[in-house]
């Protein structure tokens, strides 16, 4: 046997980056998950239930039943992705060892631990987590986080909240990015972020790991949005199997986020797709309602 | 003015794009994206990107690029597949799959052969033609199962055939973009060098 190691952050955050350009889609069951795959989703995400029918349930919302994601796993050759509680070390544990491809700690789920995220750089396998700003960001890379998403608001199907974190965490680069090297500390603690990020953050002129879109994607030209706002790539939660006809939508949504800026083309693949997933109004959600508030 | 760099086009549909334009960059290339039929006109070589197989290939379908593609490799410019580019540069006589084969080399591949995510792994790889071990990145890495006659084996890892090439194309399951050793990279650009000489003859 050579010489190998597993579980690097180059290997954890590289897996990642082969998911740049490509949309990661919710699925619930082993069909789903087959008509994810062959409309070309990078990976699928598997779930009880997805966002807009946890707000329906309500109660309390916990990573998937085991038998779910292996159905999953067996059905489809590209990543499995599964959730995790924000703060639960066992379900994070279970589907380390369940060799799920990437773990979302999740704030769609109900959180396990109000006050302490995972610290991920303890596993092997690489975990997705949300952000709505540049310092939630760099907490969660500086716990070991591969990978970043947008929180937005799931299962709203509503993208505004989506907008407007992707659009502050690259305006807060952006200034970062004009800062002179001994104004960092003071802006470290602003956003109460490690400083040794901060520090990368500048030197890149960009995140270290892709940071995703995610929460309230509903329609083809949602997903071109995100994209030409800088987003690396695409969650869809509810927006595909709570459409009208999810193989359709499934694959313009993909068609979408490779070519988000070929206006001819969206209006072409956006013909004839079917009634999308009903919407919500962000100011009709009570605050107890909101899934972004969960984790810090 | 005559400039002696090379225009290398990165297809860029879906995965790990940017890091190669990137690593071409800091080599001296002169880097693309590739999107369009008409992109592929003026350059010397492509790189097929690491990403998802399944994906990729069907957006090459459904932006009707395979058939540019195809012509590419047949005018003898050199390609280079990583990971997911390699699985779509092999044969597929034996699996049968509805998954788009180009073809460009006499190879079948095992998809996802080193397994899931969490088997992924990094590695200093015995690189022929490459006078150093390269620092080489698996990620849900396929191998090659089998290859032609023609086939020159460049790499293996666990006796497993991890690199390739036959003519104008060379093929990787790792991902030389993902670090900062350029060998790998370096030796796909002689290679344009090469194909160039060999059609100007």
């Amino acid at each position: 046997m050579s010489d190998k190691i597993i579980g690097s952050t180059r290997v954890k955050r590289g897996m990642a980056k082969m998911q740049k350009g490509g949309v990661i889609m919710d699925v619930v069951n082993a069909e789903q998950a087959r008509i994810a795959e062959a409309a070309g989703a990078v990976a699928v995400m598997a779930l009880e239930r997805v966002p807009s029918d946890i707000r329906k349930a309500g109660g309390v919302a916990r990573m998937a039943n085991p038998t779910i994601i292996e159905e999953v796993m067996n059905a489809v050759s590209i990543p499995v992705m599964a959730k995790a509680r924000i703060g639960h070390i066992s379900e994070a544990r279970i589907l380390e060892a369940m060799g799920v491809d990437y773990i979302d700690e999740s704030e769609v789920l109900t959180p396990a631990d109000e006050e302490f995220h995972l610290l991920k750089s303890e596993y092997i396998v690489p975990f997705v987590c949300g952000c709505r700003d540049l310092g939630e960001a760099l907490r969660r890379i500086g716990e070991g986080a591969s990978m970043l998403r947008t929180k937005g608001e799931p299962g709203t199907g509503n993208i505004v909240e989506a907008v407007r974190h992707i659009r502050k965490v690259n305006s807060q680069i952006a200034v970062l990015s004009a800062k002179s090297d001994d104004e960092l500390m003071t802006f470290a603690r602003d956003i109460g972020a490690p400083y040794e990020l901060v520090k990368e953050v500048k030197e890149l002129g960009s995140l270290p790991v892709v940071n995703f879109a995610a929460g309230g994607v509903a329609t083809p030209a949602d997903a071109a949005l995100m994209m030409s706002l800088g987003a690396d790539g695409v969650f869809v939660g509810s927006g595909i199997f709570k459409s009208e006809s999810p193989e359709k939508f499934a694959r313009a949504i993909v068609q979408a986020t490779t070519n988000y800026e070929d206006y001819v083309l969206l209006a072409e693949i956006s013909k004839d797709l079917g009634e999308p997933m009903k919407g919500i109004e962000i100011s009709h959600l009570g605050e107890a309602e909101r899934m972004q508030e969960r984790g810090w | 003015m005559v400039s002696m760099s090379k225009t290398i086009g990165v297809l860029d549909l879906q995965g790990a794009v940017s890091e190669h334009i990137r690593a071409l960059k800091k080599i001296g290339a002169n880097a693309v994206s590739v999107k369009k039929a008409e992109d592929f006109d003026n350059l010397d070589g492509l790189i097929i990107p690491g990403g998802e197989s399944t994906a990729i290939g069907r957006l090459i379908r459904e932006q009707k690029l395979e058939e540019r593609l195809r012509s590419f490799y047949s005018s003898g410019k050199a390609i280079f597949g990583t990971c997911a580019g390699l699985i779509l540069c092999s044969t597929d006589e034996s699996h049968t799959t509805d998954d788009l084969r180009l073809g460009f080399i006499d190879m079948e591949v095992e998809r996802n052969g080193f397994g899931r995510q969490v088997a992924s792994f990094e590695t200093a790889l015995e690189f022929a033609g490459i006078d150093h071990p390269v620092e080489a990145v698996f990620i849900r890495a396929p191998y090659i199962q089998s290859v032609g006659l023609d086939v020159k084996v460049l790499a293996t890892f666990d006796d497993k055939i991890v690199a390739a090439e036959q003519g104008n194309v060379l093929v990787t399951a790792h991902h030389p973009e993902l670090t900062e050793d350029y060998a790998v990279l370096n030796y796909f650009l002689k290679k344009i060098s090469q194909t160039i000489k060999v059609r100007e003859s």
